[in-house]
């Protein structure tokens, strides 16, 4: 068992996450964070999920989002050199004797104030889960009014991106469509 | 010109080609049916339950190739098609299903006869639409219909509010689909194919298990020259049953938890299993780690996501089997494989599966056999759920491409009758048989209504015998035969045929069986006949659930002698 992440290029329309969110329950794959946005091209969002399971429980969630008709591309970036990334708000208790501590803390992550009250300070933080992680626990010990974090989001590095999608152009019949990965071609199933 | 979204429907369906619908109306899609009564071309078929609209359009779409259309109203004329629109997704036909909706307004407000019915059939459509303007009709058809038919074919439900039906746009029919979502693999990957084919060239004891794929690739001929350039036995599953002739030297029969003896064995012995069009239901392949233990995997199949997902894959194929199979067999050589053929011939012998035993009483097998015998196996089949559609699947020899007409991976019962309706609309021409269970029988026996108002001469047998049998055989089996809720009384069907104006008559001893089918082929219309079978007879061979496909339960031995 191990964390993938896919990135799907889904049409921009209504139901589509559901559609994507109902496979996964019916297919009993266990979805650790889904992150949906806008892609580079108009009309379609970009789905970044994050799933637990072995190379071949992956690989049938591959697949099987690839039946979707609403589904462009999917692909699993996770042997890929790749940057993932999340975003979380922490709301933290803070005394004029805790403030001037959590915002060292903050500056060593390189993470953001956003919002100061009387009793609490607003923490912006973006990087990988370890990160989040590390920043949470140390802000713990000040005690945590509240925290939002998004699910990841990846994109692979350098120029090797497979994840543009060209319109379409006019095919010629019965001319197989290239994908980033042949489904012939996988043996290790 | 603008056209009400109703009339572009029906223009819509035009364009594609469609001549007939099974339906039934309602509130929601009122309009679409005010539309086509300007439309004669669309034959419209009432049925007596959304359910059977659904198995119908299911049943013509297996015998005829082209897409079956049903028609239902919002809310509980839609829930009513789920069971058929389950059935047709799991079998892969290509069905259209239409439904009402309420009004737009009304949507998501819980309104009279509101059914969210594109969420509900999420997971058993291969898409669903829901037209929120008349303008998007058209497309949306057009799509729909390209979807269902394709690739791996299968239901898409197009849910329609009432609005829509009424509101007007410019009908323009689109040129072609462009879904950059949705391309089907066509083509083979030629190293893949190169890869099989020396696979096959070099195996000493090959089987092909042909599924369902076969004949909606339209590739029987191909399948056929495989295995005979390659001497390769040829067993097949249940859905794959009359896509490879029954009669032929190579054909060993259906495989799996009812299957011959010999096909098991021979999948339990095989060193390469060719497995074409088909997907490793575990009603085809028993206990996964016991299957083909000995055998390397060749998987032929047009859907990606079927690779692997059940049973471990060697060499995948993913495309046409149509297109693949034209190329492999130019690949594969000659070849002879008398050893292991007269092997598989051998436990044949030791281990027949279809033997008949001579009785007083009717045997429902003996049965069976005689229509097989009486219209020379010149006959579409369409079967029920259960004892009924394993002897149908036994007794009779399927030697013509989409002869036999079953729901093998839902297993609806009541699919018999609906379904026959459909494939007698779908090939006029053809005798259609529906061999049931009075179990099933009675949860779709409304649709004789249907048989006697558009008077189709589908005949009907019912095996009658007085429990839900298959149920009752493995309450005997696995339950000490604690008979609990399986004894079942059913009406006179005799009457209840008459009622409804068809004719029909009851069998109660073996003398009967052959006058009675005689009569029912040659009685002009439908025709109904109640065969009073052997009560606890059971279906053999049968591996028990979650056994080894190879720990074959056969007919006991005292029952065999006793002939």
């Amino acid at each position: 068992m191990a964390k993938h992440t896919l990135i799907a290029i889904v049409e921009d329309k209504p139901g589509v996450l559901n559609r994507v969110s109902s496979l996964f329950r019916r297919r009993g794959f266990n979805i650790d964070s889904i992150a949906v946005g806008h892609s580079e091209v108009a009309g379609l969002s970009r789905m970044t999920i994050v799933v637990d399971g072995t190379a071949t429980s992956v690989e049938q969630v591959r697949k099987q989002l690839d039946k979707l008709i609403d589904v462009v591309k999917v692909t699993d970036i996770t042997e890929d050199s790749m940057l993932g990334r999340e975003l979380a708000l922490i709301k933290v208790k803070a005394t004029a004797a805790t403030r001037s501590e959590i915002i060292q803390i903050v500056d060593i992550f390189r993470a953001n104030i956003v919002d100061v009250a009387a009793d609490s300070l607003m923490v912006e933080v973006t990087g990988d889960e370890d990160k989040l992680d590390s920043l949470y626990q140390l802000l713990q010990g000040f005690g945590i009014k509240e925290i939002a974090r998004t699910g990841r989001i990846a994109m692979t590095r350098g120029a090797a991106g497979p994840i543009l999608v060209n319109e379409e152009k006019p095919r010629r019949v019965g001319v197989r469509p290239k994908k980033t990965k042949s489904t012939d071609e996988i043996s290790n199933l | 010109m603008k056209l009400s979204g109703a009339q572009i429907l029906c223009e819509s369906l035009l364009k594609e080609g469609v001549e007939v619908m099974f339906g039934f109306p309602g509130g929601a899609v009122l309009p679409f049916y005010d539309a086509l009564y300007d439309y004669s071309q669309l034959r419209h078929i009432l049925v007596r339950h959304e359910q059977g609209a659904a198995h119908a359009a299911d049943g013509y779409a297996r015998v005829s190739g082209k897409v079956g259309v049903c028609v239902a109203t919002s809310g509980p004329g839609a829930t009513n098609l789920v069971t058929g629109i389950a059935g047709a997704y799991l079998d892969s036909s290509p069905i259209i299903a239409i439904t009402g909706q309420v009004a737009r307004a009304f949507v998501g407000k819980d309104a009279f006869q509101e059914i969210d019915i594109t969420g509900i059939t999420l997971p058993i459509t291969k898409h669903n639409y829901l037209v929120m303007a008349a303008a998007d009709m058209a497309g949306v058809v057009q799509e729909a219909f390209h979807i269902a038919s394709t690739g791996r074919p299968g239901p898409v439900l197009i849910d329609i509010p009432r609005d829509v039906f009424i509101e007007e746009a410019e009908f323009r029919y689109p040129a072609r689909v462009n879904l950059r979502g949705y391309k089907p693999t066509l083509q083979g990957h030629p190293t893949q194919i190169k890869k099989a084919a020396k696979l096959i060239n070099e195996a000493g004891r090959p089987l092909i298990i042909a599924g369902r794929g076969v004949l909606i690739s339209g590739a029987s001929s191909h399948l056929k020259e495989l295995a005979e350039k390659a001497q390769i036995p040829v067993a097949t599953t249940l859905l794959g049953i009359s896509s490879f002739p029954e009669s032929h030297v190579l054909s060993l029969g259906m495989l799996g938890m009812h299957g011959m003896a010999h096909a098991n064995m021979a999948v339990g012995a095989a060193d390469l299993i060719i497995a074409i069009g088909m997907r490793f239901d575990d009603r085809a392949t028993g206990k996964v780690s016991g299957f083909a233990p000995h055998a390397q995997v060749i998987h032929i199949d047009i859907d990606p996501a079927e690779i692997g997902k059940n049973v471990r894959v060697d060499v995948p194929i993913v495309g046409d089997l149509k297109n693949i199979l034209e190329t492999l067999n130019g690949e594969v050589a000659p070849q002879n494989h008398v050893e292991w053929v007269s092997q598989i011939e051998e436990w044949q012998m030791e281990h027949p599966s279809t033997v008949i035993r001579e009785m007083e009483s009717i045997l429902p097998q003996y049965v069976v056999r005689q229509i097989y015998e009486l219209t020379n196996g010149d006959a579409i089949v369409v079967t029920g759920v259960g004892q009924n559609q394993m002897w149908a699947a036994h007794y009779f020899q399927y030697n013509r491409p989409n002869t036999l007409v079953s729901c093998g991976g839902l297993g609806p019962m009541g699919f018999e009758l609906p379904a026959a309706v459909g494939a007698k609309v779908g090939c006029p021409e053809e005798t259609v048989w529906c061999i049931a269970g009075d179990g099933g029988f009675q949860m779709t026996i409304q649709e004789l209504g249907t048989i006697a108002q558009e008077n189709l001469a589908v005949k009907i047998a019912i095996l009658n015998n007085g429990f839900l049998g298959m149920v009752r055989q493995w309450q005997e089996l696995f339950y000490k035969r604690r008979y609990m809720a399986t004894p079942l009384s059913g009406p006179d069907f005799v009457k209840v045929a008459e009622a409804y104006g068809i004719a029909a008559t009851r069998v109660t001893d073996r003398i009967g069986v052959i006058p009675a089918i005689h009569r029912a082929m040659e009685h002009q219309g439908p025709f109904l006949i109640d065969f009073q079978v052997e009560p606890e007879e059971n279906v053999y061979p049968m591996v028990p659930p979650g056994a080894a496909i190879s720990e074959i339960l056969e007919q006991p031995r005292e029952e065999v002698i006793a002939r």
